[in-house]
C-alpha cells in the first residue's frame, strides 16, 4: 500500500486524473480550483499527456468533446461561473454519447457570488443544467482520499457508459490539507477501446460520425429512449454511499462532501449528550441513492438535510422518504456552521419531529 | 472514326473517394456543394483519407457529416476551432479540418476563432462566407455588406447601428500563429483553380506543421440573397469581392518566409 502524503484535495484530484489515464486536460483559471491547471501545466507533460490552457471554459469543454471524440480520456476542471459556461457543450457530450470528467469546485453563487464554499450548484450538477433529457454521473467526494480515488472512478463510469461524469466539491475540500494514500507513479490501468472513436479511418471500412443532430423527431425519440433506458441501468446498479452510526440511530442527518464531514463531527457531540444521531453520506449524487437512504430514515424518527445551500438535495432526500419528517438546515454565501452550531441544530430539529411538528411535505394535506 | 480500345480510356474527372455519393440537400446555387467537393478533392490528392478528421459546423453545412466520407466530428455553433483544438493535441499526426460558416466562424465562435489563430494551432478551416445566416433564415451576419438587405435588417444594413462588416482575413493576418490565410470568390471555372492552389497550400501549412491555416471563400446564397444563381455570382464579383478582396493575405508555405500584403 503507497505511504500516507499529505496533499491539498485539488492536489489530489490531479494525481487522481493522471493515475485514473486522464490523456487530456483542458482548462481556465478560476479560484477556488486554480492549483488543478496549475499542477496539470507541468503534471500531464511529465507523462506526455496533453495540457493546454484554454482561452474560456467554452473553449475548454469543446476541447473536452474533441479529445473525448477521438478516443481519449479528458478532462476539465472549474468552479461555479465557469462550470455555467460549460453547459450547451456538456449536452453536446452527453447527446453524442461521449464520455469525459468534470471536476466542479463549487464556490458562492449567483452570479459572481464569492470564493467562498458553497454546494449550491447541486441541482446544476445533478439536475442537468444544460438543455434537453441527459443525466450526469455525480461523485461527491469527502476527503483528500476520495478526491484522489474519484477522478478515476470517474474515468472508468464515463468509459463505462459513454457520458460526462461530474466530481462536484467545494472550496474547502479544495484547499484543504490532508493525508491521503497516493502511489507515487501511475498505476497500471486498463482502457477499454473505442470501436466508436473519430480518429482517422485508418482502413477501417466505415466512418465514425460524433453527432448529436437528429432531425427526424421520431429517430431522436428513440435516440432520448436509449439514453434513458442507460440511465435506469445506471440507477440500478450505480448507486454508492456511506452510513455512519446508523445502527442504533433514533434520528438522522444526510449530508454529502464537506457538509458530510461537519456533520459526522456535529453528531459525535450529540451522541456525547445522549442523542443516538446516524450520518447518511450519498457518494453517487446521481443515481441518488434513495433506497438506502429510505431503509434508514423509514426507522428513525427525522432526518435533517444539512448542506451549504438553500436546499438543493434537499428534494431529492424528501423523494426518498415520502411522508417522512424531513428537516433543512443550510447555509449560503461561503459561510460555514461551526460543528457545535450544527449541533444544535439537530437537537432542535429532533426535537420537531419527536414533537410531530415537522413538515411532511410529502403527505396529502386537505 | 477510329475504335477506343479499353486500355486507352482515361479517367479525367470522377467524385473525390472523400464525397459521399449521395444528393445534397443545399438550394439551388449555393455553393456549399462545391466548396465541399473542393475539400474532398484536397483529402484525396494528400493521401489523406484514412487519417483526416473533418469537425463539421451548425449551419447550412450541418449535415456535411452525411458529404464526407472520412470521420467526422459534429460541432456546436461557433466551436469547431476549439473541437480541433481538442483532436489536434491528443492526435498530432491526423490531418484536422474545420468546414464554418461566417455566422460560425466571425460571430459566435469568434473567440475560438482567434485564439485557435493565435496559438498557431496546426488545423485548417474551410471558411465559407456568403454574408448571411442561411441555415436560420436569411438574418444578418457579422459580414453582411452594408445596406444589404436581410431578415434582421429589412431596410439594409445600417452600418452605423451594427458597425460595418468583419474581414476576417484581415483580422486574422496580425496573428504570428497564422501559416496561411487566403480569400477566392467559388465564381469561375479559373477561380476554382484558384482556389485549389490556396487549398493545397493551407493543407500543406498543416502537415508540414507550419501553423494555423484559412482558406475564405466567398460564396453565394441566392436564395436569402433574393438573387436568382446568376445574379448572386455577379454580384460576388462584383460588390463582395470590392469589400472582401481576394489574394493570399498570410503565405508562409511557399518557403519564402515572408507575409504578402494584402492582394491589390
Ligand atoms: C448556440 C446557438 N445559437 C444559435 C443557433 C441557431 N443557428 C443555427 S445556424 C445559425 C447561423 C448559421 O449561419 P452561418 O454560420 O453563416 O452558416 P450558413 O447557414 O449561412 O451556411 C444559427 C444562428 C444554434 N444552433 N446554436
Amino acid at each position: 500500500m503507497p505511504d500516507l502524503r499529505l496533499v491539498k484535495g485539488n492536489e489530489a484530484i490531479c494525481y487522481g486524473a493522471v493515475h485514473g489515464g486522464c490523456e487530456a486536460f483542458f482548462g481556465y483559471p478560476i479560484t477556488p480550483q486554480n492549483e488543478v491547471p496549475e499542477i496539470m501545466s507541468w503534471l500531464m507533460p511529465k507523462y506526455g499527456r496533453a495540457f493546454l490552457q484554454a482561452e474560456s471554459e467554452i473553449a475548454s469543454i469543446n476541447m473536452i468533446y474533441g479529445a473525448s471524440g477521438a478516443g481519449k480520456r479528458a478532462m476539465s476542471s472549474s468552479s461555479s461561473p465557469g462550470i455555467s459556461l460549460m453547459m450547451e457543450g456538456i449536452s453536446y457530450i452527453a447527446g453524442a454519447e461521449l464520455p469525459c470528467v468534470l471536476i466542479s469546485v463549487q464556490r458562492g453563487g449567483p452570479g459572481l457570488g464569492n470564493i467562498a464554499p458553497s454546494q449550491s450548484d447541486y441541482f446544476q450538477a445533478v439536475k442537468g443544467g444544460g438543455h434537453g433529457d441527459y443525466n450526469n454521473i455525480v461523485l461527491a467526494p469527502w476527503n483528500a482520499q476520495e478526491m484522489y480515488d474519484h477522478p478515476r472512478i470517474a474515468f472508468e463510469l464515463a468509459d463505462k457508459y459513454r457520458m460526462p461524469v461530474i466530481v462536484l466539491t467545494d472550496a474547502v475540500l479544495g484547499s484543504m490539507l490532508e493525508p491521503a494514500r497516493i502511489p507515487d507513479e501511475p498505476p497500471e490501468i486498463e482502457v477499454p477501446g473505442k470501436p466508436w472513436a473519430a480518429c482517422g479511418r485508418g482502413g477501417r471500412d466505415h466512418k465514425n460520425v460524433i453527432n448529436s443532430l437528429y432531425l427526424e423527431p421520431e429517430v431522436l425519440s428513440d435516440h432520448n429512449d436509449k439514453l434513458q433506458a442507460r440511465y435506469a441501468t445506471i440507477r440500478e446498479q450505480e448507486k454508492k454511499w456511506d452510513t455512519r452510526l446508523v445502527d442504533d440511530a433514533e434520528f438522522l442527518v444526510a449530508a454529502y462532501g464537506i457538509s458530510a464531514r461537519i456533520a459526522f463531527s456535529a453528531i459525535k457531540m450529540a451522541r456525547e449528550r445522549g442523542l443516538k444521531v446516524g450520518l447518511f453520506r450519498p457518494v453517487t449524487l446521481w443515481p441518488f441513492p434513495s433506497e438506502a437512504l429510505a431503509e434508514i430514515g423509514n426507522r428513525v424518527n427525522g432526518t435533517l438535510v444539512f448542506e451549504l445551500s438553500g436546499g438543493q438535495m434537499l428534494e431529492d432526500v424528501r423523494l426518498a422518504l415520502p411522508g417522512r419528517p424531513v428537516e433543512f438546515f443550510g447555509k449560503m454565501g461561503g459561510v460555514l456552521p461551526s460543528p457545535s452550531e450544527l449541533c444544535e441544530e439537530i437537537f432542535k430539529a429532533a426535537e420537531r419531529c419527536n414533537a410531530g411538528s415537522s413538515s411532511r411535505t410529502n403527505q396529502v394535506r386537505v | 472514326m477510329p475504335e477506343v480500345q479499353a486500355e486507352q480510356i482515361k479517367c479525367v474527372f470522377d467524385r473525390p473517394r472523400a464525397l459521399a455519393d449521395r444528393p445534397h440537400h443545399y438550394c439551388p446555387g449555393c455553393s456549399h456543394g462545391i466548396f465541399h467537393r473542393l475539400v474532398a478533392e484536397m483529402i484525396d490528392e494528400f493521401g489523406l483519407f484514412d487519417k483526416t478528421i473533418a469537425i463539421v459546423p451548425v449551419g447550412c453545412s450541418v449535415l456535411a457529416f452525411n458529404y464526407f466520407e472520412c470521420d467526422v466530428m459534429e460541432a456546436s455553433h461557433g466551436r469547431a476551432p476549439a473541437v480541433a483544438t481538442g483532436i489536434k493535441r491528443t492526435l498530432p499526426d491526423r490531418f484536422v479540418f474545420t468546414y464554418q460558416g461566417d455566422g460560425d466562424l466571425a460571430s459566435i465562435g469568434m473567440s475560438e476563432t482567434i485564439h485557435t489563430a493565435a496559438r498557431g494551432e496546426k488545423v485548417t478551416i474551410f471558411f465559407v462566407n456568403n454574408g448571411i445566416y442561411g441555415m436560420t433564415g436569411g438574418q444578418m451576419a457579422p459580414t453582411t455588406l452594408e445596406g444589404q438587405k436581410s431578415t434582421t435588417s429589412p431596410a439594409g444594413r445600417d452600418i452605423a447601428l451594427t458597425g460595418p462588416p468583419i474581414d476576417m482575413c484581415t483580422l486574422l493576418s496580425s496573428l504570428p500563429g497564422v501559416a496561411y490565410l487566403a480569400r477566392i470568390p467559388l465564381t469561375s471555372p479559373k477561380n476554382l483553380n484558384t482556389a485549389r492552389k490556396y487549398m493545397r497550400k493551407a493543407v500543406r501549412a498543416q502537415i508540414e506543421g507550419l501553423g494555423f491555416a484559412l482558406v475564405e471563400a466567398l460564396c453565394a446564397c441566392p436564395v436569402q440573397w433574393g438573387m436568382d444563381p446568376k445574379q448572386a455570382i455577379k454580384h460576388i464579383d462584383e460588390n463582395v469581392t470590392k469589400v472582401y478582396p481576394p489574394g493570399e493575405y498570410v503565405d508562409r508555405v511557399s518557403g519564402n518566409g515572408k507575409d504578402k500584403a494584402k492582394a491589390s
